[in-house]
Parts: C-alpha cells; structure tokens; sequence
C-alpha cells in the first residue's frame, strides 16, 4: 500500500512549484514517485532514496581517505575550527531553511565571521543594483494575471527553471491574460539560440557583453532621441520596434538572469534594466524580477536583511555589520587569503567557484554540511551528511518573487540523520560553552 | 610640521585593517601612545607596535602632524581613512580604502593601491605615483552621493568604476582605464590621459569626461555635438564633445537641458 501526498513544495529552484504529488510507502520511509515535477525536481526528491547516501560524518585523514565519525565528533570539530579563527567564512546557505539560516547567523554573530551566500556568484550584483536605484517588482501570481509582454534577458527558463513559463510567465490563462501565450508577446535576449529564445516572438541575438550598451539604447528610444545606427549588433529598427512593443503592452515584466548579473559590467547591467522598468512605467506598468537560483537564496537574503541589514556579504568580524561586494564577498575573500576557516552549509562552491578559490578551501580547515557528495565536499577536511529540507524536514523558503512558502516534509530520513537545523543548533551551543557566553 | 615614522615589522597573517594610520588620530600623540593604537585583524584587535616600527612625535593637530609609512603594505586597508588636515606618505604599495571619506589633507602614495582608494571623498587631495584599482573616487555601496570634492591624480592605470556615482572634484588618470567611467555622476571631472574600453558616462545626469586616447565603443546614449578647442590639464587640443546619457533623467538650466559631457581629444 502506498499513500499519495498533495500539494508539495519542490526544493530545487527559486520557483518554488508548490503543486507536486508525491508517493510514499504506508510506513513513510520510502518515497516511491513524483508528480507534476520538472525532471530536475523530480531528481532532487528520488536523490534522497539512494542506496549508497552517506548517513553519518567523515573526516578526511592525513593519508587522503576518508573516516567515519559520529555527529558529536563533527559537532567539536565545526566550533573549534570556528572558534580559532580570526576570521572565518560561512557560506552557502540557499538550499536550506529560513530556520536554519536564522541559526548560522547567530553562530556567525558569536565567531565574527563573514556570511556569504550564492548570491555572491549569482544575482548579489542585483542586490547591488537595487540597493543603488531600488526595484519595481511584483509577485509571479500578477505575473500570471496580468502581464503581456515578457521579456527574458540573459537567462534560459527552459532549462534553468523548467516550469517557471507553464506555470506563471508565458502559458497560464490568469484574471486578464485569459487568451494565455497567444496573448502575450515575448522578447528574449540572448546572445545564444537558446530553447527559450527559439519560442520568443523577438529575439534579440546580442554581442556577448554589450547588455548595458542595448538597455541604455532602448531608454533613449523611449524618449524618441537619436540613437546610433547599430547597437550591440542590434539594428536601431528593431530596437525601436522592440521599446514600442514594450510600451504599447499592458503590464511588462522583464526577467534577468546570470547572462546579465554575471558578464561584464554585472550589477551596472542590472542597474540599467531597472532604469528601464523605471521609465517603462512612464507609459505602462511594468516591473523586474531577478529569476533566482537555489530554492532559498532568497531567503537567505531576506533573514540577512532582517538580521544585519544587508543580504549577502556581510562581514561581522569587528562586531557590527558590514557590507562591501568586492571586499567581502567569498572569492575576494579567498583569493586575496583573508579568512583562515572555510565553513560551508546548502551550496557547492567547489563546483563554481574559480579554482584558485578552491584551492583556498582545501588550504583551510574547512566542514560542508551537505546531503550529496558533492566537489566541495571533495575539497574540505569534514562532510557532513544531513536530511534533505523539503523532503525529509520541513520549513520556510522563499520564493523568486519574495513570496515565503513553507516547504514539507514528506518522508522520514535515515535513522539518526540530523537536519540542518539541529546540527547548527549543537555547533551554537558548543560555540557559546568554548567562549564562555 | 612633526613627522611620525611607521615601518612595517610584521606582516598580518591576514589583513590588518589599520584605520588608525591618519593624522586625525595621531594628533597630540607621543610615540608610545601611537604604538598602542587599536589596530584589526579579524575579530582580534592588536596594537599599532605589534606590526609597525614607530618612530617621533605627532604634532599637536592633524594639520601639524605628517605620517610616513614605510615597507610592503599590500595587507593594509584603511589608510588615511576619513582623515581631515595633514599629509601621509606611503612609500610602497597600499591595500583598499586608502583616503576614503577623505576631507582634507593629502596623501602621498608611492606604490600601487588596491580598490576602493577615496571612496565618498569629500576634499584633499590623494597623489598615487602608481596603479589605482577598481572603484577610485567611487561611492560606498548603496550611497548615491559618491565623491563630492578634492582630487584624485593616478600616474599609471585605473580599474574599472572609476567615480560612480561622482558628484565634485577631479579625477586625473595618466594611463588607461577599465570599463564604467562615471557611471550615474552628477558632477564633477574625469581626465583620462590613456585609453578608455567602454560604458563612459553610462546613467550620466552631468559632469565632465576628458579622454585623450581611445575609446573602445561609446554609449548609444552619447551623441556628437561639435568639435571644441580646449585646454585640459596642460594639454592643448581640438577635442570632439559628445553630450549624454540621453537615456537618463537631466536638468533644465534656463530653458536649456544639462546634460553630461564627454570630450575626446582629435588632435592635440
């Protein structure tokens, strides 16, 4: 017998699909199918199930191997590593909980640590943007509901986020979007033929690197004024045809991704985008929304914001919080040799970060708190295993749009798996007993 | 003028964060109370002596005071830090935040610095005989009022975001510059005396650029004026005035629309 559970929250991407069905053993330990997902996501809760997960901690030994220890072990372990340091790092944080993260920001506060998380090689140079000039945003349900013109620039929903057109951007029937895609016009700009750009009514094949250039060109072809004959390998025709076809629509929305907050220019580039959306409301309404990775990256955003006023980047060593990309971002920091402890929660630096930071980590001692075998697990002296959250814990996240949405726990982890939570609990306590607080 | 002498003896084994180094603090100091100055690595606060050989007395005001910094300083940020009155030498190559929220005084550097050099600089004047990094006379994260006063003048190259948000003063690069020149400035004047790559003036509301040399590609938003004989920091030309963003929001000035203007010198 096997029992069917409705309405799931998928812990993979920043959309954060909350209609998944999953199947599960009577008993609740074996989760058996997946429903609704996207293949991603799907993968992500059957992962949980297999055969050779690793349930307990390991400790890299001097002669490469790895041996097991108890969570105890790895519990003293984290707070000695943390609490030796002058200036140790915590970064991750985007595929866990809000609680958790709540957590580690006070472990942070006790050691003076710098809290990084993938924002830093992610969208942080949209926050940056933000912080400079503000953004007009809106929630994936008024998307739905109302927009007419959709723009994706420098991402692939297709791929990256693969149910984030069906459920909210270019084929849902909302309120006032009743006709779905045939109702809607989509600009993709790209400079690749991506799945994405092959089903958008424009596509804008842009130089490599010149998105600051074609944003700063359709403000200009806003205001009517003259604009050079080609720019970014873009027509002048076609870009003021694309300005009048964002002008002329109901409710725009322009989605952004890594091939904007990651090439050349970075937070500037998103800095335009929102000029853009600025002066768009002059004629419409329009808004932006930065198409968001892990499934809580934005909450970790939001539970640093909360906690420290900034959301990524925050260096407490000195006791009060500060906030300086370029400075106290994880790859300057490890690059440049400024912290002397790596520790790592819900995130695979070692994947994607440069090599010359990973080289760091592996210098360092350093502990990835992680469900997978991952290359940043590879690279630090401790693993350690935890429950999946939003399959075997529950808990808050938050969605792309800044929407909280708690997640579920559909079935039970191995026996005597600890979460994310807990773990971080045990290392807080032992933190503040080693410092006397 | 008193002179106060520090030489590096110790290197940090991470970043000393040494905001202490500037005339401001050390006035009316003796060289024992300079030695035990609070200085930064990590969570960890130290003394000045534990790193720094110090030798004479401040003077009895910031304006009287003169510091000289001696040695391998590339794992020190903060120099001159939000100082006011008085000089700082740095005979070798500085790390970040050096001269930043700087009102007045000067500062010698004689050697490289690294990003952040006279961010939301207010006034004096910071000579760098050296490379600048990125973000030189730029304005702290999230602050839209960036460098207001002084002058900043670089012998050798410059990064990228070179006077964000820059609302006064003046800027003089003697080599070439990375991208993001001006980004979102109000005012002020930048003289580039090398090579520019891209995105001059981008966000522009109003100010000046002066670029000598090439430009790799110019903002759509920037269009030819008139060519216009000038004289810029010595240096006699005709020089091409393009006015810009037009994209951007400007003033009006008695009927007349401000804009942000870029010179390029055709020949001098």
């Amino acid at each position: 017998m096997t029992k069917t559970i409705t309405d799931v929250i998928c812990p993979f991407c920043g959309t954060l699909c909350d209609d998944l069905e999953v199947v599960v053993s009577k008993d609740g330990k074996k989760l058996l199918e997946v429903y609704n997902a996207c293949a991603i996501g799907a993968e992500k809760f059957l992962h949980s199930q297999a055969e050779d997960r690793l349930t307990r901690p390991r400790m890299r030994q001097e002669d490469g191997s790895w041996k097991e220890i108890s969570y105890d072990e790895a519990i003293e372990y984290t707070a000695k590593i943390l609490t030796d340091a002058k200036k140790p790092l915590m970064y991750g944080w985007s595929s866990t909980n809000c609680e958790a993260q709540g957590v580690g920001s006070e472990i942070g506060e006790y050691v003076g640590a710098v809290m990084d998380n993938t924002a830093t090689v992610c969208h942080g140079t949209s926050l940056i943007a933000v912080q400079d000039i503000g953004i007009p945003s809106c929630t994936l349900g008024e998307v739905k509901n109302r927009a007419d013109r959709i723009v994706f620039w420098g991402c692939n929903p297709a791929h990256a986020h693969p149910r984030h057109m069906s459920r909210y951007s270019i084929y849902p029937r909302g309120f006032f979007t009743g006709k779905g895609h045939t109702g809607r016009k989509m600009v993709v700009v790209d400079p690749r033929v991506t799945d994405t750009a092959r089903i958008a009514d424009v596509h804008l094949q842009i130089e490599q690197g010149r998105d600051y250039e074609l944003l700063d060109a359709l403000r200009v072809a806003f205001k009517g004024e003259q604009l050079p004959d080609v720019v970014a390998g873009i027509p002048k025709e076609k870009i003021i045809e694309v300005a009048d076809t964002l002008k002329s629509g109901r409710f725009v929305i322009i989605f952004f991704g890594m091939g904007v907050t990651q090439s050349l220019g970075k937070n500037h580039n998103i800095d335009a985008a929102i000029a853009v959306t600025r002066d768009l409301n002059e004629y419409t309404k329009a808004a932006i929304m930065p198409m968001r990775g892990h499934y809580n990256v934005t909450g970790s955003g939001q539970v640093w914001g909360w906690q420290f006023g900034f959301p990524f980047a925050v260096d407490l060593s000195r006791g009060f919080a500060r906030y300086n990309p370029g400075e106290t971002t994880s790859n300057d920091l490890l690059r440049r040799g400024e912290v002397d402890a790596v520790f790592v929660l819900g995130s695979d630096p070692g994947a994607h970060f440069p090599f010359s930071s990973v080289k760091k980590i592996y210098d360092l001692p350093s502990v990835a708190v992680e469900p997978h075998e991952t290359p940043t697990t590879e690279v630090c002296k401790v693993h350690v295993p935890v429950a999946f959250v939003g399959v075997e814990v529950g808990g808050c996240a938050y969605r792309m749009d800044n929407v909280p949405i708690e997640t579920r726990k559909v079935v039970d982890a191995p026996e005597g798996m600890m979460t994310d939570e807990e773990f971080l609990t045990r290392v807080l306590a032992r933190v503040k007993e080693i410092k006397g607080i | 003028m008193n002179t106060v002498t520090l030489t590096i003896k110790n290197q940090p084994g991470l970043f000393l964060e040494a905001d202490s180094i500037s005339p401001d603090t050390l006035a009316g100091k003796k060289t024992d109370e300079i030695t035990s100055l609070p200085v930064y690595i990590g969570r960890e606060e130290h003394r000045l002596g534990d790193f720094f050989e110090v030798s004479g007395n401040a003077g009895a005001t910031a304006a009287d005071t003169k510091i000289i910094v001696k040695g391998d300083l590339s794992r020190v940020k903060y120099i001159g830090m939000k100082m006011t009155a008085g000089e700082v030498v740095v005979n070798g190559n500085a790390d970040m935040y050096v001269g930043a929220w700087m009102a007045g005084g000067r500062i010698t550097v004689n050697g490289n610095v690294d990003a952040f050099a006279g961010t939301g600089m207010r006034g004096g004047e910071i000579i760098i005989n050296g490379n600048a990094g990125n973000y030189l006379g730029s304005a702290y994260r999230g602050d839209w009022r960036g460098m207001s006063g002084g002058k900043i003048t670089v012998k050798g190259d410059a990064g990228s975001d070179l006077g964000t948000f820059m609302n006064g003063g003046e800027i003089i690069v003697g080599g070439n510059v990375d991208v993001h020149v001006a980004t979102h400035a109000e005012g002020g004047k930048i003289i580039i005396k090398g090579n520019a790559k891209s995105r001059l003036g981008g966000q522009m509301v109003e100010g000046e650029i002066y670029v000598f040399g090439d430009i790799d590609v110019m903002m759509p938003g920037f269009a030819y004026r008139e060519d216009v004989e000038l004289e810029v920091d010595g240096t006699k030309g005709l020089f091409a005035l393009y006015e810009g963003d037009l994209g951007e929001r400007h003033r009006k000035r008695k009927g007349q629309m401000i804009y942000g203007k870029l010179y390029q010198l055709i020949r001098p």
